[in-house]
């Protein structure tokens, strides 16, 4: 049961990465690599802040404003200099590698003894309980803040620019500032994922982020898969889908951990849920 | 309202397939004018249009609108005073966004658009009302994606929306080349209203020569980048539909 705990632990933790990947790619229709550099700078800015004794309330600002800062940068890179959105994300992406290291100091630091922001409260003496209480209270304001965002003129306007340039420019809207402010939300979360995880898991490693986007699409190709099918238009319902397919997510990389399938394989396994949640909905209604 | 002194606009400088698509253009567009923009295909009508909106930023020559020189304004900046309409009904409108969305965004189109909820019950209440002018049965499916509704329901909408805000110049590029003859008649028959409902001064490209005759207090004819024929006033409403098709003979 307590594997199912640290699954549900997990998803709540990449709750930020989905929200983030469901803005880029959902709302503004970007693909957006960003997120692999953007999610261990999260984990590092977190790790190098702990070691160096600095407050939570320090470490979570600083978190979110090195997250964004990233994805403005891409943002900057793709309308400015009109490079490709992919190409964008994978040059900062790349550069963060080195970023994170020179942040870090070293390829990895563990956090096990530090107080961070689980043992801020004890609710109960159980650990994961305690930041299963802490996380849920986290993720929802998280969603609370994103659903009311995207609720009003401006989010409006957000949304509009993934779905119809030409007509939200004529309406007074500056895309390329909206993109670029839209990237710095997106990978301020994807951050904060990374935040969450390095002191959940208690370390900070570089290479946290490889393949961690892969995450974010799932969760939100999870979400997509159900918003298509029951053709949900409101955005809480939307907000709630995706946090409940980061959810999914980690449930099934749990249930395939548990019946024993080699850990290696893993990134395999993932790959092909994905593959298998994009494509069967296509193939069943080919058939109809 | 709009004064275009001597604009040019290249395209491919340089390249072998360089195009002038306009050349050397001067015009004068007085307040509550409707002027109808005809010409055959390549002479430079649209980029004329998307000149004065903003798109396009001239090689050469300036733009006044209401006395303010806009020659290198981007679109979003001059959409304090235009408003557009498109060829195609899928640009005008934000199709996974509901009706009621699309309409908040119009309604705020020369404003910021702010961190606080606006679309609130009152502003439902002033939607439902404008939409019920057009008697299509659309006002009770606000929340509706407007991607849902047909072409010529999403141009009539769109025109609605033109006019949610403050509005000076209406741009409308063959607002009705994508629609049934049916539903073309009754878009142009809302744009004409609305025009004169909120004195609006109107540009409107069009290949359709019957709109050409029927509607606008001035007609233009472009070709190759320049200005053939520019009738006004008396000499424009008395203008015959033969006439015109002598034109492009």
């Amino acid at each position: 049961m307590d594997f199912y705990l640290t699954a549900l632990i997990q998803g709540l933790c990449f709750a930020g990465i989905a929200f983030g990947i469901y803005i880029s790619m959902k709302i503004f229709n970007i693909p957006d690599i960003t997120t692999d550099g953007s999610y261990a700078l999260g984990g590092v800015v977190t790790g190098a802040m702990l070691t160096h004794n600095q407050p939570g309330y320090l470490i979570f600002p600083a978190v979110i404003l090195a997250g964004a800062l990233a994805g403005a940068l891409t943002g900057f890179i793709h309308t400015k200099l009109k490079i490709n959105a992919l190409l964008a994300g994978i040059l900062v992406m790349t550069a963060l590698y080195s970023i994170n290291l020179t942040i870090l100091g070293r390829s990895n630091v563990p956090l096990l003894s530090m107080p961070n922001l689980f043992t801020l409260i004890n609710l109960t003496t159980n650990v994961n309980q305690n930041s299963l209480f802490i996380l849920a209270a986290f993720v929802v304001g998280i969603t609370l803040i994103i659903g009311y965002l995207l609720k009003t003129d401006f989010g409006i306007a957000m949304r509009a620019t993934g779905n119809s340039e030409q007509m939200i420019r004529a309406l007074g809207v500056n895309t390329d500032r909206m993109k670029i402010i839209g990237l710095a939300i997106a990978n301020a979360l994807t951050a904060l994922s990374g935040y969450l995880i390095a002191q959940q898991q208690g370390f900070a490693d570089i290479s946290m982020g490889i393949g961690i986007v892969i995450v974010g699409l799932g969760s939100v190709i999870i979400a997509e898969t159900i918003i298509n099918w029951r053709q949900i238009t409101s955005v809480w319902l939307s907000l709630i889908l995706v946090l409940a397919g980061a959810i999914i997510f980690q449930f099934v990389l749990a249930f395939t951990l548990s019946i024993g399938v080699d850990a290696n394989l893993l990134k395999l396994v993932t790959a092909v849920f994905v593959l298998l949640i994009v494509g069967l909905p296509r193939l069943a209604s080919r058939k109809a | 309202m709009i004064e275009i002194k001597g604009i040019t606009q290249t395209f491919n400088t340089g390249k072998t397939n360089q195009v002038t698509a306009i050349d050397n253009v001067s015009l004068n567009i007085e307040q509550d004018e409707f002027v109808v923009i005809v010409g055959a295909n390549g002479s430079g009508k649209t980029t004329l249009l998307n000149l004065i909106a903003g798109n396009l930023s001239p090689n050469k020559g300036t733009i006044v609108i209401e006395g303010n020189d806009v020659t290198r304004l981007p679109e979003y900046s001059r959409s304090k005073w235009i408003a557009r309409i498109f060829q195609n009904p899928l640009s005008g409108t934000a199709g996974d966004l509901s009706i009621i969305d699309n309409f908040r965004l119009a309604a705020i189109r020369t404003k910021p658009k702010g961190l606080f909820i606006g679309k609130d019950a009152a502003f439902s209440k002033l939607v439902k009302e404008q939409i019920a002018t057009l008697n299509m049965g659309l006002e009770d499916k606000i929340e509706q994606p407007i991607g849902t509704l047909s072409g010529g329901q999403r141009q009539a909408l769109t025109l609605l929306m033109s006019v949610m805000d403050e509005c000076k110049i209406l741009l409308l590029d063959e607002p009705t080349a994508a629609l049934d003859p049916k539903s073309a008649a009754n878009v142009m028959g809302i744009a004409n209203n609305l025009i004169k409902e909120y004195k609006l001064t109107a540009i409107l490209v069009t290949h359709n020569l019957k709109d050409a005759v029927n509607y606008g207090s001035r007609v233009i004819q472009m070709g190759e980048g320049a200005v053939l024929k520019d009738i006004i006033g008396p000499e424009k409403q008395q203008l015959k539909q033969s006439e015109l098709f002598d034109w492009f003979g």
